[in-house]
């Protein structure tokens, strides 16, 4: 239990301080708030107005404080383009970012898991070799440059998937899901190759343990044995690695959402730093840290749960 | 440099069947490395009965634990060399392919390793490691195969067996998780057991529990069991036979008594030296072999042990000396100059008034008759 | 290493510890960089257990670079050749427009032509120059920064390290390509160029630097050369300079190789959309996005900057993994 309150206090002080110093960055910016919502036609007098009214004459430290207090209950202000409450946009916008991690994530360990299963099972063969040297270069592929490939295979040549567009799930979920796919396979290509050779090698490594030997003495099938002694112990890695990157995904989709015109999180916050538009993008920035501060806990909570023996060392502290 | 094979050892009088329940005949491993290729069984045949221990004893490197995970066929298949003949109640099982070996093991013949910690899966329950071969093996149905697990705990010595079931190995200690080992390898009933260094990895108070329950469940069932130590005090008072392993080759072998009242292998003698006794005065240097272990990729010319052998003479360090019988029935050494005998005395006397061996080892004047342990 | 010990907490002998908060951005950015990090601590505390006395010389298995390794860096230094001679070289204008738009590799145009008929070649040369200049430049920046905190945090530990890391983890906290987004984006009312982008992108990198550079210092610091040093009477800053720097180098160079690929790709990104240096200097990543509009009839107007940029990429990759295991005493080639 110790443990876990540590872990919240670190939690918390992160969060503060990742949100003061956003804070601080964006009041570092050239452009005034109070100048945009004013627009080019209303004069000194309506930004002088402004100004006061949202307490942009205070310093730094209050002003600080009084976003902080908002903040917790639920107000993170408004768009000064469009003054659409930042809260409401971005409810709007996360489920298009979760579903793209998530999508991403499956699509990715569909085909990473059996890869590297068969890759460790003859290691070193030819499978393994080739695997691994595709594994390599698909990670070389900055994300981007895959998307344009692949929008120019699938969307522009073969016709199947389209580039933009987006349904919401609920609506039509077949169509959700092929508008999503060019986008979750571009992320997921990266992912791919990185699980698969994580996996392998720790795969590989276990099937070296003694009590993988012990379990062959006992006359079991290889495939027994690959799935029912050497896996479990091999996916530690893993599974941190994969909770890693969903909480680093969090903000790390813009470029796929701004390529395939997605409205999600990532986009919401460069169009606003594109747009000089800051209250979104502190809102922006403070959710996604928080997301991914959180998913990185739980990744830690999640791991005693494959461990038994981190269980119980844990229920001993 | 010839070898003569003995084949005599097929006149051991057999049992309870004519067919010997191992036979292993000129054994081979060698492992093709950067290196070159390393000799780590260079030529073993033994022999054993139902029922009956044999103890492999030897240093580390010397090819005792290749030996017993080679006659099993445990070893990968890339890079290793295997050749000779594995004799399982008469079929050569040598050339089985991994399928068939599958249904050898477990049933037939099991292993216990040496090291418990490592040797079972950590984040498997214990009795899913159990119930798993009886099942595989036995296809017993769930309810059966529990029962059975909690029986097997039981007779290994295990406290409160129902609750052991649920456990994990790291909530064990190290001896319990050895016991567990002992019962997965006994869970089928094989007839032949390979006990590993079985005790290396244990406190000293916790070995001699665990030799006494192999010897147990040995006898109850009426198992062979192959004993494989770099100790010689284990393996004393505990088998019937005793092969001394040195280099890939066996170098002595007799049935126990026999060869620790007349040993003849200089070396078999130099381990048994090299045991501190408690008779012996607190300050009293321990008597180490000197040397290294020899490389098994360019094994020296004639006998193995010769560059570090307190008896060596010129001839050891040129020719091989063969397997040959002494004149106790059952009683085989491989040395030119044996302990015990006029040629030894002899070597050894010249040995220390020189000072030093052929093979420019000091020697110094020094007990020569090993007490008996 | 796939079965960690049974008292360490999670995240401490996993790939990760406990401070990690790798920054987002790119696909490949932090992935990459954390697991480097984290794997040379690894191979670090690994060696630091091999005492060099202790391994017979046969035991050294030996490692060549390999010919995969030349062919990269046969790549690299023609990109990099190209890129420093450009003014120089006898090719087009990168910034004339003509009237020969959308042209396909030719043997006057051995690119061919893009939207506004500019010569494809000599603006891929271009190009080079900004992402190569911002590649090392950024990852230099990192170093000399990153480093020295590194180097700070993890010889003098104790609360100087504890300040030092925790604001590293608080920096790892962002989003990282989206605070290179910002710090650009911020920076750029003055108009964009190289410094701010390279600053951008440097800023971004000292973090996962720091961390390693920490970790390397910390495993070596603790070796008795160090303890003899110091009972020689020598000083903390020699002992710094003359004992620790050198060994944390190694894992360190093969970290900045890759990291010139990463910074390269950050840079591209930016470039894609539009954050990079401004037009009319020619950037990959913009080209790219320019040829998005051509995409149907012309691919290759965005294909061909792709493909130089992967191969710069892949071959800067390449080479830092080489150079990796050449390193790595410890590795097992399966």
């Amino acid at each position: 239990m110790r443990f876990v309150r540590r872990k919240i206090v670190q939690l918390v002080l992160v969060l503060l301080a990742v949100t003061f110093l956003s804070f601080f960055m964006l009041n570092l910016l050239p452009g005034d708030t109070a100048q945009v919502l004013c627009g080019l036609g209303g004069g000194e007098e309506c930004v002088e107005q402004k100004t006061e009214e949202l307490g942009l004459d205070q310093p730094l430290p209050v002003r600080y404080v009084q976003w902080l207090g908002d903040a917790v209950t639920g107000d993170l202000g408004s768009s000064a383009r469009n003054q659409q409450p930042v809260w409401e946009a971005i409810k709007q916008r996360m489920p298009v970012t979760i579903e793209l991690l998530i999508y991403s994530q499956v699509l990715a360990l569909v085909v990473a898991i059996p890869m590297a299963i068969i890759a460790a099972q003859r290691a070193g063969g030819i499978f393994d070799r080739v695997s691994t040297s595709v594994a390599f270069a698909l990670l070389s592929v900055p994300n981007f440059i895959l998307a344009i490939v692949l929008i120019l295979i699938f969307a522009v040549r073969l016709k199947i998937f389209p580039a933009t567009g987006y349904v919401d799930f609920m609506d039509d979920p077949a169509q959700n899901l092929k508008d999503l796919f060019l986008p979750a396979l571009t992320l997921a290509v990266a992912e791919m190759a990185v699980y698969l050779r994580l996996l392998r090698t720790d795969l590989i490594a276990t099937l070296q343990e003694d009590y993988i030997m012990m379990a062959k003495a006992k006359g079991l099938s290889p495939r027994r044995i690959m799935l029912r002694h050497a896996f479990r112990p091999s996916t530690f890695s893993l599974v941190t690695v994969i909770g890693l990157n969903m909480g680093r995904l969090i903000g790390g989709t813009f470029i796929v959402e701004v390529i395939f015109a997605l409205n999600g999180l990532g986009k919401y916050v460069v169009d606003g730093i594109i747009g000089r538009d800051y209250i979104p993008v502190q809102g922006g920035v403070v959710v996604i840290a928080v997301g991914y501060v959180l998913v990185n806990f739980a990744v830690d909570m999640f791991y005693a749960v494959l461990d038994p023996r981190i269980r119980h060392a844990r229920a001993l502290a | 440099m010839s070898k003569k094979v003995i084949s005599s050892s097929a006149t051991r009088v057999p049992t309870d069947s004519s067919v010997k329940l191992l036979r292993v005949v000129d054994l081979k491993t060698h492992f093709r490395t950067e290196r070159g290729t390393v000799r780590a069984v260079d030529g073993v045949s033994i022999n054993l009965d139902r029922g009956k221990t044999l103890g492999v004893v030897g240093e580390s490197g010397s090819g005792k634990t290749i030996l017993s995970r080679s006659i099993m066929g445990l070893l990968p298949k890339r890079n290793v060399i295997r050749e000779g003949h594995v004799f399982y109640e008469g079929d050569d099982i040598i050339g089985y392919s991994q399928e068939q070996m599958r249904s050898v093991w477990g049933a037939e013949m099991s292993m216990v390793f040496q090291d418990p910690m490592t040797s079972l899966n950590p984040v498997m329950r214990i009795g899913k490691q159990i119930t798993e071969s009886l099942i595989f093996h036995l296809h017993m149905d769930k309810g059966e195969a529990k029962e059975t697990a909690l029986s097997l705990l039981s007779s290994v010595g295990i406290p409160e067996p129902t609750q052991r079931l649920e456990e994990y190995p790291h909530q064990l200690s190290g001896g319990m998780r050895q016991r567990v080992t002992i019962a997965i390898a006994l869970a089928c009933g094989p007839k032949l057991l390979f006990a590993d260094e079985p005790t290396t990895a244990l406190d000293v108070t916790v070995q001699a529990q665990i030799l006494n329950l192999l010897q147990q469940q040995q006898r109850e069932r009426h198992m062979a069991m192959i004993l494989v130590t770099h100790d010689l005090g284990v393996v004393a008072g505990r088998t019937d036979d005793i092969a001394v392993m040195y280099g890939g080759k066996v170098v002595e072998q007799a049935p126990t008594a026999s060869l620790f009242a007349n040993m003849k292998m200089p070396y078999t003698e130099a381990l048994l030296n090299s045991i501190p006794k408690l008779e012996y005065r607190s300050h009293k240097r321990l008597e180490a072999i000197p040397g290294r272990p020899p490389d098994l990729v360019h094994p020296p010319t004639g006998c193995n042990f010769a560059p570090r052998c307190r008896y060596a003479q010129e001839k050891c360090l040129t020719d091989e000396p063969p397997l040959i019988e002494s004149e106790a029935p059952g009683h085989y050494y491989r040395c030119w100059y044996p302990v015990g005998t006029p040629e030894g005395e002899d070597a050894l006397a010249r040995n220390q008034a020189k000072g030093a061996t052929a093979a420019a080892v000091p020697v110094s004047i020094s007990p020569t008759k090993p007490q008996e342990l | 290493m796939p079965v960690p010990s049974p008292d360490s907490r999670p995240g401490e002998s996993l790939p990760t510890d406990d401070s990690i908060f790798g920054g987002g951005g790119s696909g490949n950015l932090a992935t990459e960089i954390t697991e480097i990090a984290d794997g040379d601590v690894q191979v670090l505390e690994g060696l630091a257990v091999l005492d060099p006395d202790q391994i017979a010389p046969d035991d050294v298995v030996k490692k060549r670079l390999g010919w995969v390794f030349w062919v990269a860096v046969a790549w690299f230094t023609l990109v990099a050749v190209l890129a420093i001679l450009a003014p120089w070289l006898p090719i087009d204008d990168y910034k004339a427009t003509s009237a020969q738009i959308r042209q396909p590799p030719s043997p006057d145009h051995w690119f061919g032509t893009d939207t506004l008929g500019r010569d494809i070649f000599s603006r891929v040369i271009w190009g080079a120059r900004v992402s190569l200049t911002v590649g090392f430049a950024s990852v230099a920046f990192g170093l000399l920064i990153g480093g020295t905190i590194g180097v700070i945090a993890g010889f003098f530990k104790g609360k100087t390290e504890s300040v030092l890391m925790w604001a590293m983890d608080v920096l790892l906290a962002f989003p990282a390509l989206l605070l290179a987004l910002a710090i650009v984006a911020f920076m750029g009312a003055s108009g964009r160029d190289l410094r701010n982008v390279v600053l951008a992108i440097g800023i971004v990198a000292i973090p996962p630097i720091a961390r390693l550079v920490r970790a390397a210092t910390l495993v070596h610091s603790q070796r008795e050369y160090v303890t003899a040093s110091r009972a020689l009477g020598a000083g903390n800053s020699r002992i710094i300079w003359k004992e620790v720097m050198p060994n944390v180098l190694l894992p360190v160079i093969s970290f900045a190789i890759i990291g010139v690929a990463v910074a390269i790709v950050a840079e591209g990104g930016l470039a894609f959309l539009g954050l990079s240096v401004e037009p009319p200097t020619p950037t990959w990543g913009g080209m790219i996005n320019d040829g998005r509009q051509a995409l149907q009839q012309e691919p290759y107007i965005s294909l061909i900057p792709c493909a130089v940029m992967f191969l710069t990429v892949l071959a800067l990759n390449l080479a830092g993994d080489r150079v990796r295991e050449y390193l790595d005493v410890k590795e097992i080639g399966l």
